[in-house]
């Protein structure tokens, strides 16, 4: 208390802060004692070695890229490996006169105008200092023989060996695997500083596909190393090295076989076929043609190529069996009348008369079967789905309604990406009354329901989304996110499984076995692709319009120009009793969902059973 | 009597005398730091233009900044100090709103957020903090009893810890220790007691580990760890370091002369302009060139301190002292984060390094200095 009242003793004070002045300088002064120390030791006592770094003709350090990782379909066989390539590169910093040392590489060697206008880009951007900026890849040897006899008129020229990205079977895997190009400046331009560092040394990244969703596990992690060099540039000896860590192998649940066989099946048309394993959701097959030579695209692609394979009226680029969006046909039906059964909008018994078109009421419109004169007098579900018959489903929708079609519907993934591990997907549509508001500004229309129960109208699929709807059903309703890779080194990549739809077993055992009916019954439309047979399948086929025919106009397909025929679908698993394979076919301008895109399946069954039968027979002696 | 006797004797010299030191009053500038700060801030310019790769914009603009700065010294040294430890809660108070509103609504950038937009401009907040926190430390205890007793002490550390807590939280462990440790001196130079250090010294030490497990973010271990070897990331963040030092080391005892450096000028060593603008000189003008340097850097410290020797109150003692270590911390770690004798934590090296806000900052808080220096006696100084 006392204290408190004292005055204040600004000698005192003014001692006090005194002495603590004196104590800080002394300290200061040790502390910039430390620094003069630390700066003498650098600048004097280990000038020599500083001065020798210093000197760019020693050492440096290089990075080490790392190898790749390979991709393997499920038996091993190898889809995406890495070959040495020969590649031309200059160091900026140690040409004096770039555009002299750029016109004698010229007269050397063939630069072709588009990868000197790369090389220009990169000579633009911030490197680190001595990298090599590559100009060709892919050196001939007797450009190598040439570059190696110029040798000491190109100072800062380097011929490096370089591990560039290869697909042996070309094509077959394009639109599933991707592609690998250089990196780009867009690309350069999202790097962080870590990214940065791991992709000094290395020119290419993952650009679609595979590639592309798994560069940063197949990339691997940069190493680096001392070199020492002479004063022309050439390295004399390495001092020691932190080695690369490769980037992790992919191991996919494709089977190259199946691919081939769906690609041969397709032939000339325009289409895709994916085939899923049921157990686990993942992609025996994914197909999609034409396709392209990813090769091009490795080491950058030449104009010419690329203009050819982008204007091409087949879009060959296009992956049609992740963004093609089609109308569904005739193959939602299953779909449709198993929601039919689930909300007691219809029974097994249930028929409707069809006369070869349904009429709303108080309506005159007529909506069409495919049949001109109709199935007959008394439709019922079963044979509604062998013979697919429009108007039972016209019925049927009308009656359902749009609310109960859409809520079914998305419970098999239609009209939302299914999640496969490949990038660019596309979403489809699954239409309901909110999404027909809020896009066409329109209310919902009788009609419509007509259209979509049938698989027209607004609804679009994807081939991968029509792959995941049958798997769903051949599971009786435990939906799998469809995956294409199995292992990531030797990780096991778990099976994703969405919510279970819960309807009665007997109606799962009515429209299966119906779509069983459809390959193997006597009326069932494409039994004629089920023909000879050794296992039960079950199936559906579709078409889809491409136009819209105009009311009282008969469909004359050889009216119709060649693009603008009817796509043919279908999709179906096997075997029936123990499903293991769904397979969904989309045909463009095929016509026939039972004559072409059926028998296109028919063969990839046969091929997975081959494959299947010829692994019991060897694993059990 | 006898001062009337020394002034005949040397009637020339006392008079001048007198005369300049009326001159600095009046006008509240120390002529003796304001020739030491023109003179690092011209050497600086020197070396500005040749770490900018020779461009004159860059240094011309970075001389309008020290201009504009000057000016700003010059309106802080005439802002009385009795005046400004009457502002000094207002001062603190906005500073701390305004370092709450960064949070809340400030600018980022490479994942922090520092500045807040004013108009156009860009302004950061914790710029101010590394003046009004010690500002307000020294206003506190300068009306206290010296030394301080416990309660104060704990006051205090508040007080310097509320800014500092908030500027980590942007995040700015580099400003937000300099803040720190520009309001602990102030308790240091007040008399704090040595029990209360050495205890103080001890938390320290036992909570390192802690905070390096919980507190630091993954790329400041990062920068300790590259500092410790800098040669396990070459490629990454060893590379500044292992460049700064190779450039400091390869100028030797008398550099490679001026605009000769190659690691500068081949683009080797980054942010030479900025944080890393001594291994610049290191590397042009040699061990002489960093001696120099550290020359004019202690003259301004020593002048500093002896204003703080002189200053009329515990207050102006208080804040001149905190203001003049301050000074010197900078010093100090710039210089030795890059040789590689401390962790990289950002902080630029004063009066050199390119930079607006900064040297504003720092000009400013010599302002202070100068008006505490001239300030107009009210007690007589008993010797």
């Amino acid at each position: 208390m006392s204290e408190d009242q004292r005055f204040k003793d600004h000698h005192r004070e003014a001692r006090i802060t005194s002495s603590r002045l004196v104590i800080t300088s002394v300290i200061m002064a040790a502390l910039v004692a430390l620094l003069v120390f630390r700066y003498y030791t650098l600048q004097v006592v280990h000038h020599e070695d500083y001065a020798t770094r210093s000197d760019r003709n020693r050492v440096h350090v290089q990075p080490v890229p790392p190898t790749r990782g390979l991709i393997y379909d499920r038996d091993g066989e190898l889809l995406a490996d890495n070959r040495p390539s020969y590649t031309l590169s200059v160091i900026r910093e140690r040409v004096d006169d770039m555009e002299e040392t750029v016109r004698l590489l010229r007269t050397l060697v063939d630069i072709p105008q588009s990868d000197l206008e790369k090389f220009y880009d990169q000579l633009q951007q911030w490197r680190r200092p001595f990298e090599a900026i590559p100009v060709r890849y892919g050196l001939t040897e007797e450009e190598i023989a040439r570059l190696a006899v110029n040798e000491y008129r190109l100072e800062g020229v380097e011929i490096n060996a370089q591990l560039v990205r290869h697909y042996p079977k070309g094509k077959l895997f394009a639109h599933v695997l991707g592609y690998v190009g250089r990196i780009s400046q867009a690309d350069l331009a999202q790097f962080d500083e870590d990214q940065h560092k791991r992709y000094s040394g290395t020119h290419s990244i993952g650009k679609s596909g595979l590639e592309k969703q798994y560069e940063s596990l197949l990339l691997g992690d940069v190493g680096s190393q001392n070199v020492e060099t002479n004063a022309r540039g050439r390295v004399l000896r390495v001092l020691d090295r932190t080695d690369p860590k490769p980037g992790e192998d992919l191991y996919l649940h494709l089977d190259a076989d199946i691919q081939r066989v769906a690609v041969e099946a397709l032939g000339e048309y325009r289409g895709a076929v994916v085939a899923m394993d049921v157990k686990t959701g993942g992609v025996l097959a994914a197909v999609s043609t034409p396709s392209f030579d990813p090769n091009l695209f490795v080491t950058g692609i030449s104009f010419r190529d690329y203009r050819r394979l982008n204007q091409s009226l087949d879009l060959p680029l296009f992956n049609r069996f992740l963004q093609g969006q089609y109308p569904p046909g005739s193959t939602v039906k299953p779909v449709m009348g198993l929601a039919g059964l689930h909300y007691d909008v219809v029974d097994t018994s249930y028929s409707v008369k069809d006369p070869g078109f349904y009429r709303l009421p108080g309506d005159d419109r007529l909506y069409r079967d495919w049949k001109r004169y109709g199935h007959g007098k008394q439709v019922a579900l079963e044979q509604a789905i062998e013979e697919s018959c429009d108007v039972y489903f016209y019925d049927l929708g009308h009656r359902m309604g749009i609310d109960h079609i859409h809520q079914f519907g998305i419970k098999f993934g239609l009209g939302s990406r299914t999640g496969v591990d490949i990038p660019s997907e596309r979403n489809g549509l699954w239409p309901s009354r909110e999404w027909k508001r809020n896009n066409r500004g329109l209310p919902w229309f009788p009609g419509d329901n007509l259209n979509v129960a049938i698989g027209q109208g607004f609804a679009l699929t994807t081939p991968m989304q029509l792959a995941q709807m049958t798997t769903t059903l051949a599971n009786r309703g435990h939906r799998l996110t469809p995956q294409m890779v199995s292992r990531v080194g030797n990780e096991p990549v778990a099976t994703v499984e969405e919510e279970e739809l819960d309807v009665a077993p007997d109606d799962w055992d009515f429209v299966l076995s119906a779509m069983e009916g459809v390959m193997h019954g006597e009326r069932g439309t494409a039994r004629r692709a089920a023909y000879g047979a050794d296992y039960h399948m079950a199936g559906k086929t579709g078409t889809a319009q491409v136009v819209a025919i105009p009311q009282g106009e008969e469909y004359d397909s050889e009216a119709l120009l060649e693009r603008q025929r009817d796509h043919a679908l279908f999709v179906g698993f096997a075997p029936v009793d123990d499903p293991q394979i769904a397979v969904a076919v989309v045909v463009e301008n095929g016509e026939s969902g039972s004559g072409v895109a059926a028998p296109v399946a028919r063969k990839v069954f046969d091929a997975y059973m081959k494959d299947r039968d010829a692994v019991e027979e060897g694993g059990s002696p | 009597m006898s001062q009337q006797d020394f002034l005949r004797r040397l009637p020339e010299t006392g008079r001048s005398l007198r005369r300049r030191d009326r001159l600095q009053q009046r006008l509240h500038i120390d002529f003796t730091l304001l020739l030491l700060l023109l003179a690092v801030a011209c050497y600086g310019l020197v070396v500005l233009y040749s770490a900018n790769g020779q461009s004159l914009p860059g240094v011309q603009r970075q001389g309008i900044y020290f201009l504009v700065a000057l000016v700003g010294m010059m309106v802080a040294a005439q802002v009385p100090p009795h005046l400004l430890r009457r502002m000094a809660p207002w001062l603190y108070l906005a500073g701390v709103l305004l370092l709450a509103l960064v949070l809340l609504m400030g600018i980022g950038a490479m994942g922090a957020q520092r500045w807040l937009g004013l108009g156009g401009f860009r302004f950061q907040p914790s710029e101010v903090m590394k003046l009004a926190t010690p500002i307000m430390a020294s206003a506190y205890l300068g009306q206290r009893l010296l030394p301080p007793r416990f309660k104060h002490v704990l006051v205090t550390l508040a007080l310097v810890s509320l800014p500092a807590l908030l500027i980590i939280q942007q995040p700015d462990l580099g400003t937000a220790l300099l803040v720190a440790s520009s309001g602990l001196v102030v308790l240091f130079f007040a008399g704090l007691s040595w029990r209360y250090i050495i205890v103080a010294v001890v938390v320290v030490l036992a909570s390192i580990w802690p905070f390096w497990k919980f507190v630091m973010h993954d790329y400041q271990r990062q920068r300790v760890l590259t500092l410790l070897n800098p040669e396990q990331d070459r490629l990454g963040a060893g590379w500044n370091i292992i460049q700064s030092k190779t450039a400091i080391g390869s100028g030797g005892y008398s550099g490679k002369g001026w605009l000769q450096g190659t690691q500068s000028q081949l683009d080797f060593l980054p942010e030479g302009h900025t944080d890393f603008i001594i291994a610049v000189l290191g590397e042009e003008f040699g061990l002489l060139g960093i001696l120099f340097l550290l020359s004019l850097y202690a003259l301004i410290i020593m002048r500093g301190m002896v204003i703080a020797a002189r200053a009329q109150d515990s207050f102006s003692r208080l804040l001149a002292a905190s203001i003049t270590f301050t000074f010197f911390v900078y010093v100090f770690v710039n210089a030795g984060m890059v040789s590689g004798m401390l962790p990289v934590v950002g902080v630029p090296l004063p009066l050199v390094s390119q930079g607006g806000t900064a040297i504003v900052t720092l000009m400013a808080g010599f302002g202070i200095l100068m008006s505490i220096a001239t300030e107009r006696r009210r007690v007589s100084r008993q010797e």
